[in-house]
């Protein structure tokens, strides 16, 4: 079945008659997977929180903090801009933001896949534990901050201390880096991570991008254990 | 040297005594500050400094053993559709798998279990084992959202969004790398052996206008089912207890200066925060202004060590205590029985605070596994539900002298203070006058 096909079945639910509690209801008690679409989402927060299972969810408009909080499974869609913690801590699944990200975009998310086309703003991919994140523009400041596993990329530029205070995430980015953070350095694009960008931009539907482009930020793991003499890093 | 064995050459300073000459020998040997667990050891004004008044020919008392005196307590009853029901005001406060052994965790739920009461996960999310031996789990949203996951957000009981703890207000998590055994890196998905240094900030909020859309959003992937609690470092505690209730928290949990902590700075430990005895009056006249005391619970912690405590704790009015540090006394930890071993690594029974070392003799404070073995969970979770137990009958034995039929009924009236400072903190009158400092003369 065509994308288009399954949206015209989809179930639609319209928040400008709906509350934001009966919708999530709705999908937390659908275990079968199912296909919803969300009008006049309006900028309500924690839309779509706490999916469960492989729900297809194509959310038409802007929305605001934690749509797709904590996502399991399921595949959201956002037709629009959102707001704080796109995607917060998300097990799996994926999520796609068809305008810009609000700040800690995929804060914390520990699988599953978040792609932004628009930019994320400050604190994208903070404390990342395991998720991918795609970014088609720029990431704001103090990106990946403490990122613990997974991989973000992006595909414009990154702002002040990207990877700040990094454990073992890759960040991979093509434009210019303002600053890095601390303990953040560049390294070697070996032939693993350009293959590696070129199946996260594929899988974000993201071309006319080429992986030998990306430049490679990862963890000199000089804090990983206290030493007075790194006193000025910390 | 003097007759009567007094020798000028021996005069400790009181400035620079024993303990201060040490420290700056060792700053200056290591160039860092001292980590260590436990909480303050300074004499603040606490519990100790209260008395209460009792029946007499005004009031009368109930009896002993004939007379009911009930001690249950419900969190949660604001916004949850399932608040917790416990049969004692006491719980045992968050305590991460990582800073203390799986076996002693599952202490703690065995012990909470058998009194019908709670216990708190921790910094590194929930094992299977405590979901297993506790009946009643609080889980913990911390900044680091190590092992954070939907399935245990809705696994838990109840959930405590961590803004800040007693020991550390304004402070992050520390866990050195010698405890990152293999399970507790797995859970926290870092490498094995590094120090783990948890963010003082969650990632995805500031201030009370994000938390509170972060309490909905916790709500909404729950279905507004579980009671959620907010716990705070005694500090700004009117103004803190209010931004709480003000982003929805069903419950406050109040954390004393006094609170223990598996690893912090010394300084931190010392020098941050209020004592317990100075908050509780600051939380209950913000939710009393608010019109929601006894709507919002009231869980206070920070030293609380005998009935006496928890009876003074709700007399000023608290809902319920919780416990940490008294909790690992009751499992084992500075026992007697170690007391060669403590010795061996520079501490003795009745002193041990390095939590954050890993070394622990009692096998509480540690992830070495030939450590851990020395602590019996079922031994130990004896232990401390015979220590909750012990608290409760003194708890109910002060309420029925001062003539209430439920702990609860306790009331700042019951008490007096020892000393002014503990009068005008607590804001009751000092023993033998009716002047409390700070409120008026009360004549």
């Amino acid at each position: 079945m065509a994308a288009t096909d399954a949206i015209r079945e989809a179930v639609s639910v319209d928040l400008a008659t709906v509350t934001v509690r009966a919708l999530n209801q709705r999908l937390h008690d659908a275990s079968a997977p199912g296909s919803f679409r969300v009008l006049n989402p309006g900028g309500q927060h924690s839309i779509a929180a706490g999916l469960d299972a492989a729900h297809a969810v194509e959310i038409d408009g802007h929305v605001g903090y934690y749509c797709a909080g904590m996502n399991q499974h399921a595949t959201v869609r956002i037709a629009g801009n959102c707001g704080v913690g796109v995607a917060e801590n998300m097990m799996s699944g994926t999520v796609v933001v068809e305008g810009s990200a609000s700040q800690s975009a995929a804060a914390t998310a520990r699988g599953g896949l978040l792609i932004v086309h628009g930019d994320a703003s400050a604190r994208c991919a903070i404390s990342l534990k395991g998720a991918d994140v795609v970014v088609r523009g720029s990431v704001g400041h103090m990106s990946a901050f403490m990122a613990q596993r997974g991989n973000l990329v992006v595909c414009g530029d990154a702002g002040d201390a990207l990877g700040d205070s990094l454990y073992e995430a890759r960040l991979y980015v093509r434009g210019s880096v303002a600053a890095l953070g601390a303990d953040c350095v560049e390294k070697e694009m070996l032939p693993e991570h350009i293959a590696q960008v070129r199946e996260l931009l594929e899988r974000s539907d993201i071309a006319g991008v080429l992986p030998e482009d990306f430049r490679r930020y990862g963890s000199a793991r000089r804090l990983y254990n206290f030493h007075v003499d790194n006193l000025g890093s910390y | 040297m003097a007759a009567n064995g007094w020798h000028p050459g021996l005069r400790e300073s009181a400035v620079f005594d024993r303990n201060v000459i040490a420290e700056i020998q060792r700053a200056a040997r290591e160039g860092m500050y001292d980590i260590r667990g436990f909480g303050a050891k300074r004499r603040v004004p606490h519990f100790d400094d209260l008395l209460f008044l009792g029946a007499s020919v005004s009031r009368y008392p109930l009896e002993g053993y004939r007379e009911r005196c009930d001690t249950d307590v419900v969190i949660g009853t604001r916004f949850a559709s399932e608040p917790l029901h416990l049969e004692i005001p006491i719980t045992i406060a968050g305590m991460s798998f990582g800073a203390l052994s799986g076996q002693a965790k599952e202490a703690l739920g065995r012990g909470a279990t058998e009194m019908g009461t709670s216990t708190t996960t921790g910094d590194g999310g929930m094992t299977p084992e405590e979901r297993e031996h506790s009946h009643t789990l609080v889980y913990q949203l911390l900044p680091s959202r190590y092992g954070m996951n939907p399935d245990d957000l809705r696994r838990a009981d109840a959930i405590e969004v961590v803004v800040g703890q007693g020991a550390k207000p304004g402070g992050g998590g520390m866990l050195l790398g010698h405890k990152i055994s293999d399970r507790v890196a797995e859970m926290r998905d870092l490498p094995a052996g590094i120090d783990q240094r948890s963010a003082c900030r969650h990632p995805d909020w500031t201030g009370p206008d994000d938390l509170e859309i972060k309490i909905e959003e916790l709500r909404e992937i729950t279905d507004w089912r579980k009671p959620i609690f907010v716990k705070v470092g005694a500090s700004r505690t009117y103004f803190d207890v209010a931004l709480a209730v003000k982003s929805g928290a069903d419950a406050i949990v109040l954390d004393g200066m006094q609170g223990g902590t598996a690893a912090t700075q010394e300084v931190f430990i010392e020098h941050v925060g209020i004592p317990i005895l100075a908050a509780i009056p600051q939380a209950v006249e913000s939710l009393v202004d608010l019109g929601l005391h006894r709507t919002v619970q009231l869980i206070v912690s920070g030293g609380i060590r005998t009935g006496a405590d928890v009876a003074k704790a709700l007399a000023l009015g608290a809902d319920a205590v919780s416990i940490g540090t008294a909790a690992l006394i009751a499992l084992g930890d500075n026992a007697p029985e170690h007391d060669a071993a403590y010795r061996e690594i520079g501490s003795a029974a009745g002193y041990y605070d390095d939590y954050q070392a890993g070394l622990d003799p009692a096998g509480i404070s540690t992830q070495d596994p030939e450590l851990a073995r020395r602590l019996d969970p079922v031994e130990g979770g004896r232990r401390l539900a015979n220590y909750l137990r012990t608290l409760v009958l003194e708890t109910q034995t002060l309420a029925r002298a001062c003539g209430k039929s439920h702990v609860h009924n306790l009331e700042p009236e019951d008490l007096v203070a020892l000393t002014i400072e503990a009068a005008a903190m607590a804001r009751v009158p000092l023993a033998g006058t009716s002047w409390i400092p700070g409120v008026g003369t009360g004549a």
